[in-house]
């Protein structure tokens, strides 16, 4: 089990996704503006990886061994078609949540966090437990890091910021102290060890 | 837009629609491989291979796939490139390979080659499709270039490798780590505005973000654009 | 010049076309996205696994004193195997390259670790000559490390070659190393050296007696 936690705490905070590894950037640019928006976007991505991560855990035991070089564009398919289905059957069993998540849930496909969790999972050897752990730290990690942003950006709408910094130029100002705070947590799992 | 010459398709994507620096796409290989020249220059080069051959591609056979599929077939021919180039970089350039690590394959979903197979390949002929394709090409390798030259300068004191700065200088290693990307790109960006505002008093200070002709913000995209 | 999505190509407008036109459509690309992938594939793929074996026999070389020829074993269950047995697993074994001298003798085995670093995963390899339970080398293959301070593990050379002949199990220390178990660690680096240090030890620990030799698993 020591094993899973250390996955989950390494993939949420020293090497969260958005602010070590610089995947999942578009949405964390895009929809970081308020703190729900934010938190919903954060929701719908984990609930995608955790599919996801499942979904290329039987991929790689069953399929990949025979075409191993289909692996990318299977992952693509995947990804894309469980977007689908998770769209679909949002949509017919709580409309409200999907008003919510509506326009969030299509730009999942092109979230190049997704695609990296499938990459990496692959990369690591990490079977379906450690692929869950992972995705699950994952996607808490892109939640938090985008909670973070969007209060932070919420507050400084209202500051008096040169008009070279507004929009981007400060978002990337604060996305670089994120990821200064973050690395702080670098040495959190050797340091007892 | 196909009344357009050839050369003002290509400057488009050179600077006034830069997909970096001005449209804010394709962010993630901008940051993550830009810690030095040498992995900006092979991102580069594989996105450009990447998106001239799927642009040139879709703008052959734009005629013959059905609108409800366009863009899961986009998709696939994008796919289908990025595993090529994956496949020969690992065979020719090893080291290189391993360095740009998942990135390689990540460039399926860089938006920006998505985005000019929808908004220009899928609706003009072969050469100003590619025009387009190396016009943007060349936008985002000015930009990763940018970073990388920046990063690797200050964060190691060098430039592809090569001394540049003076023995005595302390190498800035926080440009080179992850919080140094988004540094480095918010002061490129910031320059950036600077020079739209420049002289433009009558501008309003906060510009609105500019998107590529055919392409809508992504608060007016619906959900069926996905694949 | 915002139609995206509603203005497709010319001969989709206007008419629904039948669903097996979509889905030949997609079958067709696949075929041929399937066919060019896979002559690529044929192409690349003995060059970059023959990357991978000269990279492999490189490190193995480096950490054993460039022995003249090696071959793989597999520690499962704390015995040594020449082959992976059926049915067994290969993430519940552990290879070590055994390396044979000129001569035929042989020098030691090359053995792969791996544990979480300062940053992310530092994996490695080192020599380790079981009759006289000394480290014979080490290299790390794989390291996230901060660049200029834990990056130094795979750089320094004072570091890298203090590990040349050290006994095991080792023990890192601060102020210059005296005893044979002793390898000085890098200043500014120590989680990152003990990080280096700990993959040794425990990788002893785990194969080290299946191995051979006078040997207990006893830690530093």
């Amino acid at each position: 089990m020591g094993d899973l936690t250390r996955i989950f705490v390494s993939a949420a905070l020293i090497n969260n996704f958005v602010l070590a590894y610089f995947v999942g950037l578009c949405p964390f640019f895009g929809v970081s503006k308020k703190v729900p928006t934010a938190l919903r976007m954060g929701g719908a991505v984990t609930f995608v990886m955790v599919l996801t991560a499942s979904a290329v855990s039987f991929l790689n035991a069953w399929v990949l061994p025979v075409a191993p070089y289909l692996r990318l564009i299977s992952y693509i398919v995947v990804i894309a078609s469980l977007v689908q289905i998770v769209e679909m059957v949002v949509k017919k069993t709580s409309p409200a949540l999907f008003r919510a998540l509506g326009i969030y849930l299509p730009l999942i496909t092109t979230n190049c966090a997704i695609l990296y969790l499938a990459l990496f999972q692959y990369a690591r050897g990490y079977g379906f437990f450690e692929g869950l752990a992972f995705a699950l730290g994952a996607g808490a990690g892109f939640t938090l890091a985008l909670v973070l942003m969007a209060s932070i950006r919420q507050r400084s709408e209202t500051a008096s910021v040169p008009a070279i910094a507004r929009e981007m130029g400060l978002a990337m100002i604060i996305a670089a102290s994120l990821s200064m705070a973050f690395m702080g947590f670098a040495g959190l799992l050797s340091a007892g060890a | 837009m196909t009344d357009r010459t050839g050369r003002e398709v290509f400057l488009r994507g050179v600077w006034e629609e830069n997909p970096v620096l001005v449209q804010i796409l394709g962010l993630c290989p901008t940051l993550a491989v830009t810690n030095s020249v040498e992995n900006a220059i092979a991102m580069a080069l594989a996105t450009a291979f990447v998106i001239v051959g799927s642009s040139a591609l879709v703008s052959l056979v734009k005629d013959y796939i059905p609108s409800q599929v366009r863009m899961s077939a986009y998709i696939l021919i994008i796919a289908t490139f990025v595993t090529v180039v994956d496949l020969i970089m690992g065979a020719v350039a090893p080291a290189m390979s391993k360095a740009l690590g998942a990135f390689v394959p990540l460039i399926v979903v860089n938006c920006m080659i998505l985005g000019r197979a929808e908004a220009f390949a899928s609706k003009n002929r072969l050469l100003p499709s590619i025009l387009d394709a190396v016009g943007t090409a060349a936008g985002f390798s000015i930009a990763l270039l940018l970073m990388g030259g920046v990063r690797e300068l200050l964060g190691s004191g060098t430039f592809l490798g090569l001394q540049v700065m003076p023995h005595n200088w302390e190498p800035w290693v926080i440009m080179i780590l992850p919080p140094g990307g988004f540094l480095t790109l918010g002061a490129i960006l910031m320059g950036m505005s600077w020079w739209w505002q420049r002289g433009e008093k009558k501008d309003e200070a906060v510009k609105p973000r500019r998107w590529p002709h055919g392409v809508r913000a992504p608060e007016e995209r619906r959900p069926e654009m996905v694949a | 010049m915002s139609a995206r999505g509603r203005k497709g190509p010319p001969g989709a407008i206007g008419s629904q076309p039948s669903s097996l036109l979509l889905v030949g459509t997609l079958g067709v690309l696949s075929v041929v996205a399937g066919i060019a992938i896979v002559l690529v594939h044929g192409w690349a793929q003995p060059r970059i696994e023959a990357h991978q074996a000269a990279e492999l026999r490189q490190a193995i070389e480096e950490v054993l004193g460039e022995p003249q020829r090696y071959e793989t074993r597999w520690v499962v269950d704390g015995k040594l195997l020449d082959s992976l047995p059926a049915g067994v697993d290969s993430s519940a074994a552990r290879p070590v390259y055994a390396g044979f001298a000129a001569d035929g003798h042989m020098v030691g085995y090359a053995v792969p670790g791996q544990k979480p670093g300062y940053q992310d995963v530092v994996k490695l390899i080192f020599g380790y000559d079981p009759s006289t339970r000394k480290v014979l080398g080490m290299k790390v293959l794989e390291s996230k490390e901060t660049p200029g301070l834990g990056a130094k593990i795979t750089s320094d050379s004072a570091f890298i070659h203090g590990f040349d002949g050290a006994l095991a199990p080792i023990d890192g220390v601060k102020h210059p190393a005296q005893d044979p178990h002793q390898v000085d660690m890098i200043t500014g680096a120590t989680i990152s050296s003990t990080t280096v240090i700990t993959i040794i030890n425990r990788s002893l620990e785990a194969v080290g007696p299946a191995l051979g030799g006078a040997h207990g698993g006893e830690g530093p």
